[in-house]
């Protein structure tokens, strides 16, 4: 069985981490599975994890009072979820379900942070892979808003 | 590829074998060819479409048809001309005039990986690229389509797409920017999917179409992901009219999108997508 070190230096987000680092990471770590339709987390509750996916594919939903809720984006192998674990006052701003069976390490936040403050180095390199994923859906969000299928021809 | 009628500005008149229905919006017209050694095209070209009264439309070829031997059209409807030749129906006439333009590098492709970005009917055009690479499936390596649409009930030749996935291993990934209550699979941007394949950047070659923002973004990503720049190719869309250089209707730089285009690689059309006044 692969330890939960030698899964984590294999994944995407963690690809030439330094070994002491992969170490800190390694301590707040364990491994979860999620059946499909199972809530991962829920929008306003503490966000008190950082998921790393292994397979699987989760959606991120907003529920909108009295409407059905709208998939903003889906979440799949190889990828992370959550980043509210990092910022004030670490609530979720959305849900998030899993659309099929998910096998994920769940770091826990509050360790994270922690280490982050007492080693900056390790904090440094952590939010050096979590932001351009940030920018990346933020803008995956903007090119949503577009609209950019609405329409081409104009004859 | 030499157009149906001799005289490239006066259209060939074609019936209407069938009209399929693809999507709320969007219809594929299967013309009964004019002559089976006529109807040859290129995967990339486009005709000239013209409902009689109301005017003409570059449409790219989507296909050829099974059924009649002649050429597929994929339209969407979004204005005057498009929703009169949606009105059309079988055993009807419209006027043909094409195939023009230049197609997609299909010949360059070979022994290459190939990814295909489309967006929209932007899979219409790319359509005969993937049939072309389904019959000679050995000549390429890795090939990838990755499909971008509005909605689940936006997405055009769901058949094909099962066909090319299963029979051929051509990896499929498909998303869609909002997903409805029975929709399972990927919701956000098409250029997300590119880390979900398997391919050699230096040794691919990639062919995008769709709306030109989301051909910039493609092209941005595929370059991030290491892909040259000349093995980029790009299907622009202008308001054609004669369709052979004359009219200048469709300039673009010193280009013009019917002749020069339909599909250029990126290098020499990119100074002047950034040009807002164009």
């Amino acid at each position: 069985m692969k330890s939960l070190e030698s899964i984590l230096a294999n994944h995407p987000f963690f690809e030439d981490l330094k070994k002491e680092f992969l170490e800190l990471i390694t301590g707040c770590a364990s491994n979860v599975c999620f059946k499909a339709g199972e809530f991962i987390h829920r929008q306003h509750a503490d966000a008190d994890r950082f998921y790393v996916i292994r397979q699987g594919k989760v959606a991120l939903e907003l529920c909108p009072p009295g409407r059905n809720p709208i998939t903003l984006q889906t979440v799949n192998e190889g990828e992370i979820l959550g980043w509210a674990w990092l910022v004030p006052p670490y609530h979720w701003h959305c849900d998030a379900q899993a659309v099929e069976l998910t096998r994920a390490i769940a770091l826990d936040g509050k360790c994270l942070r922690k280490k982050c403050q007492e080693d900056h180095d390790f904090g440094f390199e952590l939010l050096s892979r979590i932001l351009p994923i940030l920018g990346q859906r933020m803008e995956a969000t903007q090119i949503q808003l577009l609209d950019i299928y609405g329409s081409q021809q104009k004859n | 590829m030499n157009p149906i009628n001799s005289d490239p500005v006066v259209p060939e008149l074609l019936k209407i074998h069938r009209v399929i229905r693809e999507a709320e919006d969007t219809f594929t017209l299967d013309l009964l060819p004019p002559d089976k050694t006529q109807s040859e095209y290129s995967p990339g070209q486009f005709n000239m479409l013209y409902a009689f009264g109301v005017g003409d439309v570059p449409i790219s070829i989507s296909g050829r048809s099974s059924q009649s031997g002649g050429w597929l059209h994929t339209i969407r409807e979004v204005g005057t001309v498009t929703r009169a030749l949606h009105r059309l129906k079988k055993g009807q006439t419209i006027g043909v005039r094409g195939p023009f333009g230049k197609g997609w590098p299909v010949d360059l492709a070979k022994g290459k990986d190939v990814v295909i970005l489309a967006g929209g009917i932007g899979l219409a055009p790319l359509r005969p690229v993937l049939e072309q690479i389904q019959s000679h499936r050995d000549h390429y390596g890795n090939v990838s389509l990755l499909y971008g649409a509005r909605m689940p009930d936006g997405l055009l030749f769901s058949q094909d797409r099962e066909t090319w996935r299963g029979r051929n291993g051509i990896q499929v990934k498909v998303t869609v920017d909002t997903g409805d209550r029975d929709w399972r699979g990927n919701v956000g941007v098409v250029t997300h999917l590119i880390d979900r394949v398997k391919f050699d950047s230096l040794q691919t070659i990639a062919m995008v179409c769709g709306p030109e923002v989301m051909m910039r973004y493609s092209v941005r990503e595929l370059q991030r992901f290491g892909v040259p720049t000349n093995q980029i190719f790009i299907s622009m869309e202008r308001n054609m009219k004669c369709a052979v250089g004359f009219c200048g209707h469709c300039q673009f730089g010193p280009s013009f999108i019917c002749k020069d285009g339909p599909v250029f690689d990126y290098p020499s059309i990119q100074p002047f997508l950034e040009v807002r006044e164009l």
